[in-house]
């Protein structure tokens, strides 16, 4: 049993891995660029939440759904801010940007709200046949726990997942997200307009990663202004893994990436879990350069 | 009657490289015009300028009496301006349906239907290959589909680039009819191509192009006939 609440916990953390891959994995899709800044914007959607619940005393719901508003709106800015006057610049340029991004969010995150952790609150108790608030359900006669925190990421994953699959194939929107990823040039020969689309991709990364940011700070509650780094480099990792600009291979990688982790801290050592992790990805793409559904590109010559 | 694209004294620069130089033109309603040339005379680069994806230091391109200038590629299409690529460049992991419906991106969705079978009439092999992803189809099909998706969106000029490149002498016979078929339909056609024997015989008229000039112009046949341009171009 204690196999199978590893398990659980380990789909959890890759569920949420998964939601802040799809981030990355989108934005490089589109844009061709990894926006490292993705892993601050998760702690920043973390903070507008804290503040919403504590300071406003707004229901849960709502802290939710104006961190996400409020992510949103930041994704944007920063790609016009900062990413659209380099579009024709050389990759370089724009990683290094991603990198000075992340930072001045880290930097003004310490600035506004301090390096004093703050303990998140737990939104997911409900209360038991007794009337007794539960943070989550035993099953198996007390063997199985299983917190509602860690249902409520596996769903939410799921239904971001089934959500952005319906989008990028049935939706014009969406299918010209698909046009834009595979050659901008083209897409704007049939009147697609790629900024808007960029801004679009920008947008919904920066919306789920407020999401991921909850559901991770519901589960780890201490935050603070790094708190976003760490998960944004695994989240990347697994975007990598599954192959980046793939959103199956997100799903794929985050939850291999999050299983791992957990069956490494518990079977083998708290320490090496990272290390574990890390060597994987170097395994794994020694045997699939373009990560476990990535496509191969060829370059044409 | 005025042009239905007037393309004025444009030059266009790579970096330091001055790729057109000076290029003026004009294509009339209901007409074909080609401009040929060889590799590296600016023939791409011009229409690529009028579609905005590139821009004109000087001079003016006008479409239907409006300018062009400073207009984004999206907006161009919108104003009835398609492009088929040089290299065709349809979405390879994209079904053959999603890339004609992609076409049709700046009109309304109601018309979809309708306007996939009129595509469908004109290329059946199309039809049969609706699903399928288009990076599985042949270079000819491809061509097919690019041209198709362009039609998609009603153009009221339609601009090919090199549709004959890296086909079969076969494929390309077909496609010139099917270009000759769309004329004689009533589209109005600006055709550049390599393949200047093709080309000049389906062209009302010409424009040569050498390194980003324009250097001679006339009537299909008149250039068909003219001696320079068999030595340059037709073998002969």
């Amino acid at each position: 049993m204690t196999f199978l609440n590893y398990l659980i916990s380990g789909i959890s953390l890759g569920s949420v891995y998964a939601i802040i891959a799809l981030g990355y994995t989108m934005v490089y899709g589109i844009a061709k660029m990894l926006n490292f800044a993705h892993g601050d914007v998760i702690m920043v959607g973390s903070y507008i939440c804290f503040y919403a619940v504590t300071s406003f005393e707004l229901p849960p719901l709502v802290g939710v759904i104006i961190s996400v508003i409020l992510c949103t709106v930041l994704g944007i800015v920063i790609e016009r801010l900062a990413y659209k006057p380099l579009r024709q610049a050389p990759s370089l340029a724009v990683l290094i940007t991603a990198i000075g991004v992340s930072y001045f969010l880290q930097n003004a995150a310490l600035l506004l709200w301090s390096s004093n952790i703050k303990m998140f609150p737990s939104f997911f108790k409900f209360a038991d046949e007794n009337g007794e608030l539960q943070s989550g359900v035993t099953l198996a006669g007390g063997q199985l726990n299983i917190s509602y925190v860690t249902i409520v990421t596996i769903v939410s994953c799921i239904i971001i997942m089934v959500a952005l699959t319906w989008f990028t194939g049935k939706t014009k929107m969406g299918k010209a997200m698909r046009a834009v990823s595979e050659d901008k040039g083209a897409a704007q020969l049939m009147g697609i307009n790629v900024n808007a689309t960029i801004s679009l991709t920008f947008a919904i990364g920066s919306g789920l990663a407020a999401v991921a940011g909850v559901l991770l700070c519901s589960a780890y509650p201490t935050l603070v202004p790094t708190t976003g780094s760490m998960p944004g480099i695994k989240a990347f990792t697994a975007a990598v893994f599954g192959g980046i600009g793939s959103i199956p291979g997100a799903l794929l990688g985050g939850l291999l990436l999050g299983v791992i982790q957990i069956f490494t801290q518990a079977y083998i050592s708290q320490q090496l879990a990272d290390a574990v992790v890390f060597a994987v990805l170097i395994i794994v793409l020694l045997g699939k350069p373009a990560g476990l559904l990535g496509k191969q590109i060829r370059e044409k010559v | 009657m005025d042009p239905i694209l007037k393309v004025e004294n444009i030059n266009v620069y790579y970096g330091s490289i001055h790729a057109i130089k000076g290029v003026s033109f004009e294509v009339n309603e209901g007409e074909i015009v080609t401009l040929i040339g060889a590799n590296g005379a600016g023939k791409s680069t011009t229409l690529n300028t009028i579609s905005g994806l590139l821009h004109s230091k000087t001079g003016s391109i006008s479409f239907l009496g409006q300018s062009l200038t400073k207009v984004p590629p999206h907006k161009i299409v919108e104003r009835g301006l398609a492009q088929v690529p040089e290299g065709r460049r349809v979405f390879l992991q994209m079904t053959v349906q999603e890339n004609l419906e992609m076409g049709a991106y700046t009109k309304g969705s109601s018309g979809i239907p309708a306007d996939l079978e009129m595509v469908f009439t004109q290329f059946p092999r199309l039809k049969e290959r609706r699903k399928q992803i288009a990076g599985t189809l042949s270079g000819g099909e491809q061509q097919m589909l690019a041209m198709g998706r362009a039609l998609m969106s009603h153009p009221k000029l339609l601009m090919l680039d090199e549709p004959s490149m890296g086909l079969a002498p076969i494929l390309v016979e077909q496609i010139f009819d099917i270009i000759q078929g769309l004329h004689k339909a009533g589209s109005t056609i600006l055709l550049v191509e390599q393949n200047a024997q093709m080309a000049l015989s389906i062209a009302n008229r010409g424009y040569v192009l050498e390194t980003g000039k324009v250097v001679m112009t006339g009537s299909g046949l008149e250039l068909l006939e003219s001696p320079a341009i068999k030595k340059a171009y037709l073998g002969g």
